[in-house]
């Protein structure tokens, strides 16, 4: 595998639209990067330029130092897994999984293609499969076969547009985790897109936080949750979303000068203590958990509670705010440090 | 608005029935979720209701009125497909009196009726907009809006934000619901997605193949599931199933599991299934150094305010969910047992939860 950085890279549509607007980025070798982003970030417009897909219009694409900006996608040796899985439905599991081992370039014997095909197809539970025909798989197994074609390959490193969207809730939690796994165990380098942030939080070491082409924040999970450099940034991570309120809203002995707005994670918001009154809003029974939605002098404030929570609307209820751990904002909605 | 009564509803098409011998009642100005996964008729359920389709047996009452036969037009409801049908070359107004010209109301009548829900809406200051100028948030409402003219007894929804993403969807739950509340409308709502049926509804129908399995208030049907498929489909991460082979006794208070005894409370039914399990949420269960049940980490996720810890045991993956400040290494040994013995014994043969103290 191999590192992977970009430098300075811009891409331009239309003369006028910065998809991507002078992106510096390294990814480490044995990396698991996620870019996260809404709609339109320029997610995927990065994906596809490290691909090769994508012809960049300004700035460097090195691998392991040197530069490919202007290699063909076919020499890069990328492996991209896309969004909508797309397998050849008339083979066999086996014969798609194989594939792209059977390139005359890799030149690979028989064996040796079926030991490699036959390994991943362990470590994504589809061996049980290698004799059925794409189409008669699961969504679920499609995307695991979709995946493991990239898989048996050896890369210099994995690309992957958002691969889980299409699958449901359930499959997508239990892939995730085994995803990360075979990661790990591979050391694969995974460059990795996804609008999701659960799946960003809980499978990369590293998040790049992309807001309308520009690269706002790179960190760890952790730092990304606990430090996050803007409103922008402090918004992508938490469900439910943290609160974002005028300065004054909640009265401080001891704020940065130049506060102008603060951020409350819902978790801190301590309810049945405290001397903060307001009124019950709405209450969202999530099962582990519950969302109570308080009213407080016209502002509102979510509070994530324990799943046992009972009131109703329309109640008066106490809080408190764990000030050690709020964020201070300024008038730019960058954070204070 | 309406109060919306099935009775033994049934819908076959040629051989495979789609959905079988179903009862519910939607009370008035209730947000109502269907919930299943795909196949589970869900959404054939609700096109009966809208009219869409006609029932093999079965009667639909629409408050007092059995509809069960009439053409949708005739069903004074309005069905709200996934969120994007809008003409995209006409301006916000006239997509909102589309339907009430095709239905040949007077000139003023359709004024006032745009006007009062474009109010409703927050969209009357973009009226004259074309549609291919909006946001997606402001598209969403001018197609809520279409609906919301019609001034019908009941909203129908399937899965109107699907193809949505996922910090988008999340606002549009909130919108979705407020508007509910501030229409007093009854609202019957399909989706697959369990998170969005526990934020918005007053009560859930679980169906699976064709059945409804249990209806009632989100948390009911979180807390005590009355069949593992209800237990499994409701709550992320899933409830853990810990199998161990003992029949259960009325009465019987413990269990054992690879040798440890595990309370649970007191047991209202015999089962006399060999096989059986024990449920328990990942919040239920707690990380022990000793006297626990074994196993190693698989993963851990991180996920802001909490963790998620995947287990691999000789009986399968367990997930325990625990305060973000946890740090474990992978393939570390570890043991967990349940943090309070207010667990649910499913019944190894009929899937069913068995009763016990904790449900009454």
């Amino acid at each position: 595998m191999s590192k992977i950085e970009l430098k300075n890279v811009t891409k331009i549509f239309d003369k006028t639209i910065k998809a991507i607007n002078d992106v510096s980025l390294t990814i480490n070798d044995g990396e698991f990067f996620v870019l996260l982003g809404p709609t339109g970030a320029g997610k995927t417009t990065t994906l596809r330029t490290i691909a090769g897909l994508e012809k960049i219009d300004s700035g460097s694409i090195l691998f392991d130092g040197e530069d490919y900006s202007s290699v063909q996608p076919a020499f890069r040796d990328t492996a991209f897994v896309f969004q909508q899985f797309s397998l050849y439905p008339h083979y066999k599991v086996f014969d798609n999984l194989a594939f792209p081992l059977r390139s005359r370039l890799r030149n690979l014997s028989n064996d040796e293609i079926k030991g490699k095909v036959e390994n991943i197809a362990e470590m994504l539970k589809i061996k049980s499969k290698l004799n059925n025909k794409a189409t008669e798989l699961s969504g679920g197994e499609m995307q695991r076969v979709a995946i493991g074609r990239a898989l048996v390959r050896d890369p210099k490193i994995y690309l992957m547009d958002e691969p889980l969207s299409s699958l449901d809730a359930k499959l997508r939690e239990t892939l995730r985790v085994e995803l990360k796994n075979i990661q790990r165990n591979l050391g694969a380098t995974i460059l990795y897109v996804t609008h999701d942030q659960a799946e960003a939080t809980t499978m990369a070491d590293r998040i790049g936080v992309l807001e309308e082409g520009k690269l706002v924040q790179v960190g760890t999970p952790i730092e990304i949750y606990n430090n996050p450099l803007t409103t922008y940034v402090a918004h992508r991570l938490g469900s439910p979303k943290i609160n974002i309120v005028d300065y004054n809203v909640i009265e401080l002995n001891d704020k940065p000068l130049e506060t102008k707005l603060l951020g409350i994670r819902p978790e801190n918001i301590i309810i049945n203590s405290g001397n903060y009154q307001g009124k019950i809003r709405t209450i969202e029974h999530l099962g582990a958990e519950t969302i109570v939605s308080i009213d407080y002098n016209q502002t509102e404030l979510l509070a994530l509670v324990q799943g046992n929570f009972s009131g109703n609307r329309g109640d008066k209820i106490n809080f408190d705010i764990d000030s050690q751990n709020l964020l201070y904002f300024n008038e730019k909605r960058e954070k204070i440090l | 608005m309406a109060t919306i009564k099935i009775e033994n509803l049934q819908k076959s098409f040629g051989d495979f029935t789609a959905v079988k011998n179903s009862n519910l009642t939607i009370h008035n100005k209730e947000f109502f979720v269907l919930l299943g996964p795909s196949g589970c008729g869900k959404t054939t359920t609700l096109r009966m209701i809208a009219g869409l389709e006609l029932p093999t047996s079965g009667k639909i009452y629409l408050d007092h009125d059995e509809v069960s036969l009439l053409r949708a037009s005739e069903r004074d409801i309005a069905f709200v497909f996934q969120l994007f049908a809008l003409y995209p070359h006409m301006n916000v107004k006239n997509n909102l009196a589309f339907p009430l010209k095709m239905q040949k109301y007077s000139r003023n009548e359709i004024k006032e009726r745009v006007m009062e829900a474009a109010k409703l809406l927050r969209i009357d200051h973009i009226l004259n907009s074309k549609i291919s100028s909006l946001a997606g948030g402001d598209r969403q409402r001018v197609a809520l809006g279409r609906a919301l003219v019609r001034r019908p007894k009941a909203f129908l929804m399937d899965e109107p934000l699907g193809t949505l993403d996922a910090e988008f969807r999340e606002l549009m739950c909130l919108e979705l619901r407020k508007l509910h509340d501030d229409i007093d409308a009854t609202t019957v709502y399909v989706t697959h997605d369990q998170q969005e049926a526990m934020s918005m509804a007053d009560r859930v129908a679980v169906m699976n193949e064709g059945e409804v399995l249990q209806a009632d208030t989100p948390s009911i049907i979180y807390n005590k599931p009355q069949t593992k498929f209800v237990a499994s489909f409701i709550g992320s991460p899933a409830m853990n199933f810990i199998p161990f082979n003992q029949s259960i006794q009325k009465n019987q208070k413990d269990i054992k599991i690879q040798g440890i005894n595990i309370d649970i409370p007191e047991q209202l039914e015999n089962s006399n299934s060999e096989e059986n399990y024990l449920g328990v949420r990942p919040e239920n269960l707690k990380l022990v150094s000793n006297d626990g049940i074994k196993g190693n980490v698989f993963g851990t996720e991180y996920l802001g305010s909490r963790k998620i810890i995947t287990i691999d045991t000789n009986f399968g993956k367990i997930k325990v969910r625990v305060d973000n400040n946890i740090n474990l290494k992978i393939n570390e040994n570890i043991q967990f047992l349940p943090s309070n013995k207010n667990q649910i014994i499913f019944d190894g043969k009929t899937d069913k939860s068995i009763h016990s103290g904790f449900f009454s």
